[in-house]
């Protein structure tokens, strides 16, 4: 069967490390770390009071003057899918609107609009707490208590009549497909952390089968608001001895692991059909080679003893990518930190590679990062591509003395200098099981 | 070239007017409206007080003993879990043995499980200092947090994400292969079964259990579309509120549940002998990228969806019998609907008969396109198109011809459902009879 070939040419990256391909890469290569105690609102009463935080993001700086007004209606999830979107179509060559409107390039764009697609992991998007707290309060009646008959009176008018689209997961694509003027298929995935894996790799599809030439795809979120680390605390999710030392929190696959770290963050990258990309000259990171997918069967809400659905996962993107087990030489592996999750993902990916899973390179950023949720897996690919076209592993943070018992062979201290022609990329959903890894592999010059 | 066939193997449902397939259709074809005064909670006050709940609904009925094993879901994933056992059981896959479940996917448009309602917001009023900010009221996260560890329950948070109602089926029916959850707003359960389609084409799965589920009836899901303005408020008059293409029309009414259809590769369905009700002939999706509030005037996305629907079905528009519609009952998507339908097939003349459901079960959001992609097999299957109730007063801006009031006989081979989420997402997928002549 002949197929279109599809390739990686951008990425666009926010992260608490830096916001930009460039600038994550080089604070990563560094060994820098961007989990911190929290500033956007007083963690003192919770158990883990540390996160990855992004300092500065400035909305007039990724969309055109015209959609200023819009900003004020992005959630945080939102704000980081536009400006990774911006910065995605930027580092690819591509002419769209936002850039033409922008005046940062001519026009006309070089990409047809009808053949530019979007799929967009997003989270549960959290309320802002802040603002419906306010309304709800002035629904409570003189016995001090919430009415819901105020409510539907009077308290509800306090939120702005376009509440909803703040918090709708399918905005985050929206937005990106207005800014950019992209209208062919445009998805949303919501399935936790394994969502940009699995909008990335409906993207491959997309374009493989000739819908699209050009995906804006990946996924971003924010878990850094009251609401969101309330729910990782009581999933019991998180690490709570590192408050004092936020650096060292997040330890995957570490021997003294022993939880997640929340973040917000998120990546967007643009995949294109080869000949579309040769057309107009394009830098090229990697050619999206293998796509698969899995659910676990034995709970919707615990990782499998064994990571019997990653490995499933990995499998099927090998088989897909017609390639052998032993023919990949990176992992970029989840690596949440969490004790179990992340015994089960390297089981998975040790039962996937065979004899070549505990001696091939891992990469694994979450120590610098953190958690980014339904972004996470974006950010993990676009590093993985950035992994193939330098030749560089950068290295895990605090993965100092990896767990025998996970038995992989994580990148650690030092960037590893290697030649990578095949690389796979993996994700799994905290809860819900679904499992997904994408193969990427070096283009032959 | 040729490339593997999808077919509709098994359907199941839970809606507004009951969740017996027979039952549900008998109704739709009579006209009945599932439209009453909201229960759930008291919405005696807000802008709009009445609904299309699913009542009576009791997830033993369908799983028995296994039901305890889901009892702390969603109600978005219990409704899931119900329309799939339905589903799964008509597909006669119930009890198959020779099924790989690594090639048994997974593809929803999954709502978001409602907010635990009542804790979140004693914890919200607790944490909220009046006094602050100079006496413009803030948030105290030490207080609020205080309260939120003795309201908030780990697993009702947990069953909120989106992606649940997938696992929860993953589990049920040890369907271990790709499984992907969508949510496009009012797109997403047509989005999900296109792309569901995709993947069976494409090898990445033989079987997969394919629609979608929601409620968006709770306060907030309430608050929400009551602050844009999308529902209708004829609290007097709630049995005709929902009147998709009158003129009258004056918003959506929120309804509920899910619809879940076995979607199969036609080799698969035939060697295990199955029961074929219709084939996934053709699937087109845009994007409008116009505003997020507001749909193109053109309908230039939904134009393009049913063309890229038919070029996908190597059909033209004079092979269509019968359009599902999209069909709300708002003044913006009922103009606009029409017109791109009128751009793609013509005028009143050409045009195929179309009727909205929505007018009798309300708006069913991410598991609408779900529950009227069955109503097409349905029509297939029956050779008869349900109406669109409560109408009576004919729009100049929606000229064509809407069944109304009345089902009708008709000859009905090709089917095509559109879907068009909030903020520009259109999907449109066509059904059409299997291995029958035009």
């Amino acid at each position: 069967m002949s197929s279109r070939r599809v390739v990686v040419t951008g990425i666009g990256l926010v992260t608490p490390i830096g916001i930009g391909t460039e600038s994550v890469w080089n604070a990563l290569l560094e060994g820098k770390c961007g989990i911190r105690r929290l500033t956007a609102f007083d963690p003192s009463g919770f158990e883990s009071q540390i996160g990855g935080e992004i300092d500065s993001l400035v909305m007039k700086n990724y969309v055109p003057r015209s959609y200023l007004k819009s900003t004020k209606v992005m959630a945080r999830d939102i704000e980081i899918a536009v400006a990774a979107a911006y910065e995605a179509v930027k580092d690819a060559g591509l002419k769209t609107k936002c850039l033409i409107e922008r005046g940062e390039v001519q026009g006309p764009p070089n990409v047809d609009s009808t053949r530019l697609g979007a799929n967009i992991g997003a989270g549960l998007i959290c309320a802002d707490l802040t603002e419906l707290a306010g309304a709800l309060a002035t629904a409570v009646d003189e016995s001090g208590r919430f009415s819901i008959r105020k409510w539907g009176s009077e308290g509800m008018n306090n939120l702005t009549p376009l509440w909803l689209l703040k918090f709708l997961p399918n905005m985050l694509s929206c937005h990106v497909t207005i800014v950019h003027d992209a209208q062919a298929p445009s998805n949303t995935i919501t399935c936790g952390e394994a969502s940009s894996h699995l909008a990335i790799g409906e993207a491959f599809r997309t374009i493989a089968r000739g819908a699209a030439d050009v995906c804006i795809c990946g996924g971003a979120e924010s878990k850094i608001n009251p609401m969101g680390l309330m729910r990782q605390q009581l999933l019991k999710r998180l690490t709570t001895r590192h408050n004092d030392k936020p650096q060292q929190a997040c330890r995957p696959f570490d021997v003294d692991r022993n939880g997640i770290v929340i973040s917000e963050g998120g990546g967007l990258l643009i995949l294109e059909e080869l000949e579309h990309a040769r057309r107009r000259g394009a830098r090229v990171y990697c050619e999206v080679a293998g796509f698969g997918a899995s659910n676990n069967t034995h709970s919707w809400y615990e990782p499998h003893p064994e990571g019997a659905g990653i490995a499933l996962a990995i499998r099927k993107a090998l088989d897909d990518a017609n390639l052998k087990p032993d023919e990949i030489e990176l992992v970029g592996a989840f690596g949440s930190g969490a004790v179990a999750h992340d015994l089960s993902e390297a089981r998975g990916i040790r039962a996937a590679l065979n004899a070549r899973g505990s001696a091939v390179p891992v990469l694994a950023i979450k120590g610098a990062i953190g958690n980014n949720g339904a972004g996470s897996g974006a950010i993990d690919l676009g590093i993985a591509a950035l992994c193939i076209s330098q030749g560089i592993v950068p290295p895990a943070l605090n993965a100092d003395r990896v767990d025998p018992e996970c038995g992989l062979n994580v990148v650690a201290g030092q960037p590893l200098k290697a030649t990578i022609r095949n690389a796979v990329s993996t994700a799994y959903a905290l809860s819900g099981g679904q499992n997904a890894a994408l193969v990427l592999k070096r283009m032959e010059a | 070239m040729s490339r593997r066939r999808v077919v509709v193997t098994g359907i199941g449902w839970v809606t507004p007017l009951g969740d017996d397939i027979e039952i549900v259709w008998q109704r739709l074809l009579r006209g009945e409206s599932a439209v009453r005064p909201t229960t759930l909670f008291d919405a005696s006050t807000f802008p709009t007080t009445f609904s299309a709940e699913v009542r009576g609904f009791e997830l033993g009925k369908y799983l028995g003993p296994d039901a305890d094993k889901h009892k702390d879901a969603s109600r978005n994933s219990r409704f899931a879990l119900a329309a799939a056992t339905m589903a799964w059981r008509d597909a006669g896959l119930a009890g198959n043995n020779s099924l790989d479940p690594t090639r048994v996917g997974i593809y929803l448009g999954g709502g978001e499980g409602p907010i635990d309602f009542d804790h979140f917001v004693a914890a919200a009023v607790a944490g909220w200092d009046h006094q602050a900010n100079g006496g413009r009221g803030n948030l105290d996260a030490r207080k609020w947090v205080d309260r939120a560890v003795r309201e908030l329950q780990a697993v009702s948070e947990r069953e909120q994400d989106p992606n649940m109602a997938a696992g929860h089926i993953a589990c049920q029916f040890n369907a271990q292969g790709p499984t992907f959850n969508t949510l496009t707003a009012c797109a997403a359960s047509t989005q999900a079964m296109g792309e569901a389609t995709n993947l069976i084409r494409r090898g990445d799965a033989d079987v997969i259990i394919s629609g979608g589920t929601h409620s968006m009836l709770h306060p907030f899901g309430l608050t929400g579309f009551n602050r844009l303005t999308a529902l209708s408020t004829r609290n007097d008059d709630y049995q005709t509120a929902s009147r998709p293409f009158d003129q009258t029309r004056d918003g959506f009414v929120l309804g509920e549940g899910s619809g879940i259809l076995i979607l199969e590769e036609y080799e698969h369905a035939r060697r295990r002998g199955a029961r074929i009700y219709s084939e996934i002939l053709g699937y087109g999706s845009t994007a409008d990228a116009f505003r997020i509030t507001d749909i193109h005037e053109t309908g230039r996305g939904g134009i393009a969806a049913m063309r890229l629907a038919l070029e996908d079905a190597g059909l033209k528009p004079g092979d269509i019998h019968y359009i599902s519609a999209h069909g709300t009952g708002t003044e913006e998507n009922d103009k606009i609907e029409s017109l791109a339908i009128a751009s793609v097939f013509g005028g009143r003349e050409t045009a195929p008969p179309v009727s909205s459901i929505k007018s009798m079960m309300g708006h069913l959001i991410a598991a609408a396109g779900a529950v009227e992609l069955i109503t097409c097999v349905l029509a297939i299957r029956d050779q008869v198109l349900p109406p669109t109730i409560n109408y009576r007063q004919p729009d100049p801006n929606c000229q064509l011809d809407y069944v109304p009031n009345q089902a009708r006989k008709a000859k009905v081979v090709n089917t095509l459902s559109n879907s068009f989420g909030f903020g520009g997402q259109n999907d449109t997928l066509i059904a059409v009879a299997c291995d029958r002549e035009n």
